[in-house]
């Protein structure tokens, strides 16, 4: 082929550049990535189920519109799809016992959206069950590896797409973030992980978590190819209440390179001057990173958001509550995994008593508890008050800034059975990505530099609906770093 | 605060969860232990703040009152453990081999 084995590690649009200009066939972009699965996936675990056929049949359809001249921004593009979004042609199973197996009858509509556009669907990826965690360690189909790493995790619960990115193994990700589902992963493995505003993107065929939460984003390797994914999948859904009716704008338009004039806010509490748990090389690298802006026309501007330290137990109640109440549907009546037995009380009790893992298990005691008689006030109600103050926090910064720095993680990739002993040592590895969700506001996460050999990431926040200025900046920071053309070890080995 | 074993199994049977010994006195603990870091909350005087249950700006989205094609019961019921003539089936919520059985 034209481009030879570098076809794994293009950018989507430098993909679309080459498939556009006949140097590069969707075939041969298709078959570059199943054969790398093929070679490294056994050992990485980024997918539950590769979509081999499918993903050659796409491509051959992908082709035929390139040649046609009617190619759209994903056509060709090869794309790994997190285990929690509905696919009418391989299994959807969350991972999780309790959907081992489960074929949807329909497809989620960021997978629709991605259909029409010619994309290639390389296979379902691998997630906490129920997207539940921050290591893919609550996988009931096993871990996935960190590329950068083996013995690391790639975060969580979208570790699946996340290290798939970062490996050669898919272009493009899909993921969902619930309380940094998104950005935490991308994070850990190097990679830029966009979570829009809530509403921008449709859920529907989104296996439900925490529904005031959940949104869809992709997993890049550039900002601009965020830019991309999120236009082909924004915008609002008949299906998906919730979803906005505001225009989608032209992302990549919006990326002007220019930060002059933009006011970019660093908050005390998110650890710029120390905070416990935080990691030295997070801290010199997130530091670094705001002294870039700064020399890129960026006017720094100190803002408090100082809420931010309640935001993990608010989400702790708010999350679990949420789901306790979705995930009731799985009840060995409708699909998925039944055990039977004499009743149909007890059917529900074994039927979920197997069927869900430790972690999921946790979470709806814990969310059925605050919503329980007695204490759903001093519990769930207390929590939703506490979230409005986390959102007032946010809308008093945006009075004043255009957007907001921090780090993604107070830490890089930790190792596989590190912190599976203490649940809510687990929850603190999202203790900067929770607030945005509370929220419902937009963050990428993106890469900054490396502490020990791992990768550190930036997180951008910015205004509801305002992806287009949080693109702005991570681009024109991304463009002024050699981070982005920075890859894994995993599989590049001599011999 | 600190769960006993009787209100694991209380909120257990809410959830419709069935758990063994060794998860229930996992729980306990675990649920215990989380609870204490959530009670941080408590440091906040909440009483006039308004809750906030969602973000979006959006009441009562409705939409037109128009009949569509739906999806295909066949499709809906391939995933279903047990079906008989067109319906999901389940075992007897009355009069079965226990009638406590709906909990």
């Amino acid at each position: 082929m034209a481009v030879g084995n570098g076809a794994v590690d293009l950018s989507a649009a430098e993909a679309r550049r080459l498939l556009d200009a006949g140097e590069l066939s969707a075939v041969e972009l298709t078959e570059a990535h199943l054969a790398r699965i093929e070679a490294i996936d056994g050992d990485l675990h980024a997918y539950l189920h590769v979509m081999a056929e499918v993903a050659r049949r796409q491509a051959l359809a992908a082709d035929a519109r390139i040649a046609a001249g009617h190619a759209a921004p994903m056509t060709g593009i090869p794309v790994a799809l997190k285990d929690v979004l509905c696919t009418t042609d391989a299994p959807t199973t969350a991972a999780s016992r309790i959907l081992d197996g489960y074929r949807s009858p329909y497809d989620a509509t960021v997978v629709a959206r991605l259909r029409d556009q010619g994309a290639v669907f390389l296979g379902k990826a691998n997630t906490d069950e129920f997207a539940m965690g921050s290591s893919t360690e609550n996988s009931a189909f096993g871990v996935s590896r960190n590329p950068w790493d083996r013995d690391r995790v790639p975060g969580g619960s979208s570790g699946g797409p996340a290290a798939a990115v970062a490996a050669g193994t898919a272009t493009i990700g899909l993921g969902s973030d619930t309380g940094g589902s998104i950005r935490q992963p991308a994070g850990f493995c190097g990679v830029v992980g966009l979570k829009p505003t809530y509403g921008r993107v449709s859920r529907f065929g989104l296996l439900a978590f925490a529904s005031s939460l959940d949104q869809i984003g992709p997993f890049t390797r550039s900002v601009e190819d965020a830019a991309i994914a999120l236009g082909a999948i924004a915008g609002h859904d008949r299906y998906d209440s919730t979803s906005a009716a505001i225009p989608v704008p032209d992302y990549r338009a919006a990326m002007t390179r220019d930060l002059r004039g933009t006011r970019i806010g660093v908050a005390e509490e998110y650890g710029i001057g120390g905070m416990e748990g935080m990691e030295p090389g997070v801290q010199l690298a997130i530091e670094a990173a705001v002294r870039r802006l700064a020399e890129l026309g960026a006017e720094i501007v100190p803002v408090s958001l100082p809420h931010t330290r309640y935001a993990l137990p608010t989400y702790y109640i708010t999350a679990p509550a949420e789901a306790s109440a979705n995930l009731a549907r799985y009840d060995g009546v409708k699909y998925g995994l039944a055990v039977e037995a004499p009743t149909l009380l007890e059917t529900y009790e074994r039927t979920r008593g197997q069927g869900f893992g430790a972690e999921v298990k946790r979470r709806i005691m814990l969310g059925t508890y605050a919503l329980s008689s007695g204490y759903y006030d001093a519990y769930y109600v207390k929590a939703q008050k506490v979230r409005t103050l986390i959102k007032r926090d946010f809308d008093d910064a945006f009075a004043r800034v255009d957007a907001i720095v921090a780090p993604t993680s107070p830490t890089t990739a930790f190792r596989i059975g590190a912190r599976t002993d203490d649940p809510y040592q687990m929850y603190l590895s999202d203790v900067f990505t929770i607030p945005a969700n509370m929220a419902g506001i937009p963050g990428i996460a993106l890469p900054c530099g490396f502490a020990d050999g791992l990768p550190v990431s930036l997180q951008i926040l910015g205004r509801a609906f305002d992806e287009a200025t949080v693109l702005r900046v991570a681009d024109a920071y991304e463009r002024s770093e050699p981070w982005a053309g920075m890859r894994p070890p995993l599989g590049r080995e001599v011999g | 605060m600190r769960l006993t074993i009787a209100d694991v199994e209380h909120v257990a049977a809410l959830a419709r969860l069935g758990l063994d010994e060794t998860e229930k006195e996992r729980l306990r603990d675990e649920l215990s232990s989380i609870l204490g870091h959530i009670a941080a909350l408590d440091e906040l005087d909440t009483a006039a703040i308004p809750p906030t249950a969602q973000v979006v700006a959006l009441t009562n989205v409705l939409r037109a009152d128009e009949v569509r094609a739906s999806l295909p019961r066949e499709a809906l019921l391939a995933n279903a453990p047990r079906s008989a003539d067109g319906f999901f089936e389940v075992h007897a919520v009355l009069g079965g081999p226990d009638e406590t059985g709906t909990g």
